[in-house]
């Protein structure tokens, strides 16, 4: 059974800017989705929107089976919501505040903390501190808890890892693989395009409107160019230097490396790459082909959706 | 010659040391990554580099400056962006460099020509006139970024410039830096993207209000042995 059905939702703000653009999607029961995309992209109304607190201009959503909008206070019941800005009571302690939640949702932090005991064990010793006095990723740690603690049946988490440290990232994701293993579907925003690959599939989304849905796997096999990486001495120089570059090409850095994904028969194409390199003075490194990454995926996406 | 020079600075709040002895040098035109995990004191370590708190402890020589005795002149002579989008909505793209052209004391016969200029860099002009509410994010991170430069300081400090922007952005960004480092200004950054510390000459990574390590992203990799920076981070950064 689908968790989550999303047909044509339409939302327009200030009559001018449309955040969102005929988005479809379906969400299996027990799938951990992504919705990765930057800033801006209309991650955060689409949250809005799922988790009752938005109406959509137009469009259908079924949740569980429920019409999203007229049966919005049982949706409410069943599902968990991540919001991407810290929205727990500062002025509570972290027990009060999960207190707070569990009675909201005629439960009791008993009752589920089966569930909830992993990440609750990392921050129980601050139990009777203030929420508004943790560290950055204790509150993710605690507004997680507070999420679950009603045992949705499907978890939102909207941009739980912005500006968060590698490590803490890695966490956190661990964290999610576990909610996953009980059986809660979850649907969780990131515009960390690593993070993706985590995902059992993932839409990719851009100016409100879906560019593509499918498993991280088969998004990297539907890459189109042929894509290679090598070094330069002085890349800014290189990058440069491409701009005149007669092939049909994509080139940008990609760490200490240069990716270049090129839309041509390479036969011929690499030596013409080779003396194009040569003419120009550009020192390199090996050229070696590679497997595109997400990020690699959605940058050659993007670039093709402006080309339209 | 040294922009920023950094000797044993601390920071107590109580008992709580957010920032404890560290010490280092940024050369002239060098991009500077400022690394670490969250609530290791990065901002707290900028915030005194900037003039903008006190140490309790140790010196820092900015721009010439020194931090404790000289906030007043550092504040004039670096620029500063944040993580969190620091213009005005409600006025237009023009007006917001007008704004902090002004309060940057750029002469008023000079102020129109070098956002005009700036803007024009940006491939921006025509949009001199839109209020910035309605101009795309990655176009933001941009403005935001001449903005902070307008007054031509020695040194900029940017504090996560890139949080949440597109690839495609967030490589146009890094361009930008790399223009304005080429013409001898000061980059110092942070950042939790970890191929973007790949492209800084030199990087520090902090934890517990320490600096753990410091050198080129190549050094680093070496020293620890593995292959990239975010394995370089991760291990030095375990909970």
């Amino acid at each position: 059974m689908e968790a989550l059905s999303v047909q044509k939702v339409n939302k327009v703000y200030d009559k001018t800017v449309q955040a969102l653009q005929d988005i479809t999607f379906e969400i299996r029961e027990g799938e951990l989705f992504g919705l990765v995309g930057p800033d801006g992209a209309g991650k955060s109304t689409l949250f809005n929107i799922l988790t009752t607190l938005l109406l959509p201009d137009s469009g259908e959503i079924r949740i569980l089976g429920m019409d999203l909008i007229n049966d919005y206070k049982l949706v409410r019941q069943e599902i968990g919501y991540l919001p991407g800005t810290f929205s727990l009571y500062p002025d509570l302690s972290v027990k009060e505040n999960l207190d707070f939640f569990a009675v909201m949702y005629k439960s009791n932090i008993e009752e589920n903390m089966d569930l909830i005991r992993p990440i609750w064990r990392q921050i129980e010793p601050f139990s009777k501190r203030k929420a508004g006095k943790l560290s950055g990723g204790m509150k993710q740690k605690l507004a997680l808890c507070c999420a679950l603690i009603h045992r949705p049946r499907i978890l939102f988490l909207d941009e739980p890892t912005t500006g968060v440290d590698p490590v803490s990232r890695k966490e956190f994701w661990e964290i999610l693989q576990t909610i996953k293993t009980q059986g809660i579907t979850v649907l969780v925003s990131t515009p960390y395009m690593d993070e993706a690959t985590l995902c059992d599939r993932i839409a990719l989304i851009q100016n409100g409107k879906i560019l593509g849905i499918d498993t991280p796997q088969s998004i990297i096999q539907h890459f189109k160019g042929t894509l290679y990486t090598f070094r330069s001495a002085d890349i800014f120089s290189l990058l440069k230097a491409l701009e005149d570059c007669p092939l049909q090409c994509n080139y940008y850095p990609y760490g200490e490396y240069c990716h270049i994904a090129f839309y041509e028969d390479m036969e011929t194409a690499m030596p013409q790459f080779l003396q194009f390199l040569e003419e120009q003075g550009q020192e390199h490194g090996e050229i070696k082909p590679i497997q595109p990454s997400i990020e690699d995926c959605f940058i050659e996406i993007v670039k093709m959706h402006r080309h339209e | 010659m040294n922009s920023i020079e950094v000797d044993h600075l601390t920071k107590k709040f109580g008992d709580f040391v957010a920032v404890n002895e560290i010490s280092f040098q940024v050369r002239e035109g060098e991009i500077f990554g400022f690394l670490g995990a969250n609530g290791a004191g990065k901002t707290t370590a900028i915030k005194m580099m900037s003039g903008l708190l006190q140490p309790t402890s140790g010196k820092a020589i900015v721009a010439g400056y020194d931090v404790t005795t000289q906030a007043k002149l550092i504040k004039r002579n670096i620029g500063y962006m944040s993580q969190r989008f620091s213009l005005y909505n409600d006025l237009t793209v023009f007006e917001n460099m007008q704004l902090f052209g002004t309060i940057y004391k750029i002469p008023r016969t000079e102020l129109k020509q070098r956002i005009m200029d700036s803007l024009a860099a940006l491939e921006l002009t025509k949009q001199a006139n839109l209020l910035v509410n309605s101009i795309p994010l990655g176009w933001k991170q941009k403005l935001a970024f001449a903005t902070a430069i307008l007054h031509k300081p020695k040194i900029v400090f940017l504090d996560e410039p890139t949080s949440g922007v597109d690839p495609i952005v967030r490589r146009e960004f890094w361009n930008l830096i790399y223009q304005t480092a080429s013409t001898g200004v000061t980059i110092l950054v942070t950042t939790h993207y970890m191929d973007e510390a790949e492209y800084c000459h030199r990087i520090s990574i902090m934890a517990d209000g320490n600096i753990r390590l410091l050198g080129t992203p190549e050094e680093l990799k070496q020293q620890v042995g593995v292959s990239t920076i975010n394995d370089v981070f991760v291990e030095y950064v375990k909970h």
